[in-house]
C-alpha cells in the first residue's frame, strides 16, 4: 500500500493530476470521516476534507516520502478543521440580529453550538448523540479523541498527527475520554 | 464521584486503556476496582463511553467527492499534459517523432558532418579553415574544398568546387571556372537515402524512454 501510494506521488510531484486522483479515491473516506466527526456537519466536512486535498497537492514538493503519507494528510485536515473550529468560535454580539434574516438573532443561528435540553437529549439516536457530544469536546480534545477511537490510529502516529509530544496526546485522550464518559452517563 | 478514588487507580485506568500497563500494575487495577464500586463504575462508564464513541457509524465522503476535488486543482502543467498524451497514444506519438527525429538526424548529420577538407595539391597553404594559395606561387590541378574557405592569393590553374564554404576576396588569378554549392536541400538531396537509415535506429533507441 505504501509503496503503490509513493510512486502515485511520485507521480504527482512531476505534476500528473491523474496520480493525484487516484491518491484521492483512496483516502477520501477516511479523510472525510475525521473532518466530519471534527465538525459535526456533513457540508463543513466536504468543504475542508476537500481543502485538506487542494493543499495537500499544492504543496506535494513538502512531503518527506520517508514518511507515511497518510500522517502528512491527517495532519493538514485536522490543522483545518481546528482553524475552522476556532474561527467559528462567536466574537460577535450573541443578540444582534442576522441580516436578512427577521427576529432571527447569533443565539438561533449557533443554537446547535449550546448544550441541547435534556428532553431533545434523550430523543437523540446514540449516534447522533454520541456525535454530538464529541463535538462539544474542546477541540484539542477532540481531534485527539477522533483519531484515537474513530480512525484507531497508533498513539505514536496521533503524536506524529498533532504534532504534539507523545505524553501531550495521551492526556488529551484522557482528559477527553473523562469529559465524555460524564456527557454519556445519562445514556 | 472521581474524587473519592484514589488517583493512582485512575491513572492505572488510564494505562490500561491505552494497552500501556505493566502486567504487575493490572494485577493491582483488577484488586483495586473489585474492592471499590466507585472505582468499577468509572472504569465501565469509559469502557462504556470507548464502546459507544467507536460504534458511531462510518461515514462516507459524497459520490462525487473525487470529481469535485479534482475540479477544484489548480491546472496541471503543460510537460505532464504532453507526457500523458504520450502514455495514451503511443501510435501517434510514435509517428510524430518518426517524422521529427527523421529531418533531426538529416539536419543534425548535416551539419556534424562538417568536417574541414581540401584536395591536396602542391603549394597550398591553410590558414585555420582557410585554403590559401601563396602569392608567387602556381597550383596546377583542380580542387575541392568541403566546409572551409578559399583565398587565392598566387595564381590556381584548374577548377574550384567549394562545398558550404566560400571564395574570399583575393588578389591572386583563377583560370578555371568556381563552383560553391552551400545550400543545405541541395545536399540533403544527395544524403537522403543515408540519413534515412540513420532516422530509423535513432528512433529505435529512443523508443523506450518514451514509455518511461
Amino acid at each position: 500500500m505504501d509503496a503503490l501510494v509513493n510512486k502515485r506521488i511520485k507521480r504527482v510531484m512531476k505534476g500528473d493530476q491523474d496520480a493525484f486522483a487516484e491518491i484521492v479515491e483512496l483516502y477520501q473516506h477516511q479523510l472525510f470521516q475525521i473532518c466530519y466527526r471534527m465538525l459535526g456537519n456533513r457540508h463543513e466536512a466536504e468543504d475542508i476534507a476537500q481543502e485538506a486535498f487542494t493543499r495537500a497537492y499544492v504543496n506535494i514538493h513538502t512531503f518527506d516520502q520517508n514518511r507515511k503519507f497518510s500522517t502528512w494528510l491527517y495532519r493538514i485536515a485536522t490543522n483545518l478543521c481546528i482553524d475552522r473550529i476556532r474561527k467559528k468560535k462567536p466574537d460577535y454580539h450573541l443578540d444582534a440580529e442576522v441580516r436578512g434574516t427577521e427576529g432571527l438573532n447569533m443565539y438561533s443561528k449557533i443554537a446547535n453550538e449550546e448544550e441541547l435540553p435534556e428532553e431533545e437529549l434523550m430523543r437523540m439516536e446514540v449516534q447522533e448523540r454520541v456525535q454530538y457530544e464529541i463535538s462539544r469536546l474542546p477541540d484539542k480534545y477532540r481531534a485527539a479523541i477522533v483519531l484515537k477511537y474513530i480512525e484507531e490510529l497508533p498513539l505514536a502516529e496521533i503524536s506524529e498527527i498533532l504534532d504534539l509530544p507523545l505524553g501531550t496526546v495521551k492526556t488529551r485522550i484522557h482528559r477527553g475520554r473523562e469529559a465524555l464518559r460524564k456527557q454519556l452517563s445519562n445514556l | 464521584m472521581m474524587n473519592a478514588c484514589p488517583e493512582k487507580v485512575i491513572r492505572m485506568m488510564d494505562d490500561y486503556l491505552d494497552g500501556e500497563i505493566s502486567p504487575s500494575e493490572e494485577k493491582e487495577l483488577k484488586e483495586s476496582l473489585q474492592n471499590c464500586s466507585d472505582c468499577r463504575q468509572i472504569y465501565q462508564e469509559l469502557t462504556r463511553t470507548i464502546a459507544f464513541v467507536q460504534s458511531a457509524s462510518h461515514v462516507q465522503a459524497p459520490p462525487d467527492f473525487v470529481q469535485k476535488t479534482m475540479a477544484g486543482l489548480p491546472k496541471e502543467s503543460q510537460r505532464v499534459g504532453v507526457k500523458r498524451f504520450m502514455r495514451h497514444h503511443p501510435l501517434m506519438i510514435a509517428a510524430a517523432l518518426f517524422v521529427l527525429l527523421m529531418s533531426a538526424a538529416m539536419m543534425s548529420s548535416f551539419s556534424d558532418d562538417q568536417q574541414f577538407s581540401f584536395t591536396k595539391q602542391e603549394h597550398l597553404v591553410v590558414e585555420g579553415q582557410t585554403v590559401v594559395v601563396p602569392e608567387g606561387q602556381t597550383v596546377v590541378g583542380d580542387l575541392t574544398i568541403r566546409n572551409g574557405d578559399l583565398r587565392v592569393d598566387g595564381e590556381l590553374e584548374g577548377d574550384v568546387t567549394i562545398v558550404n564554404g566560400e571564395y574570399m576576396a583575393s588578389t591572386g588569378v583563377i583560370n578555371g571556372e568556381i563552383e560553391e554549392i552551400d545550400q543545405v536541400f541541395e545536399w540533403l538531396w544527395y544524403t537522403i537515402k543515408g540519413t534515412f537509415q540513420d532516422a530509423v535506429s535513432f528512433f529505435g533507441g529512443n523508443d523506450q524512454s518514451i514509455d518511461e
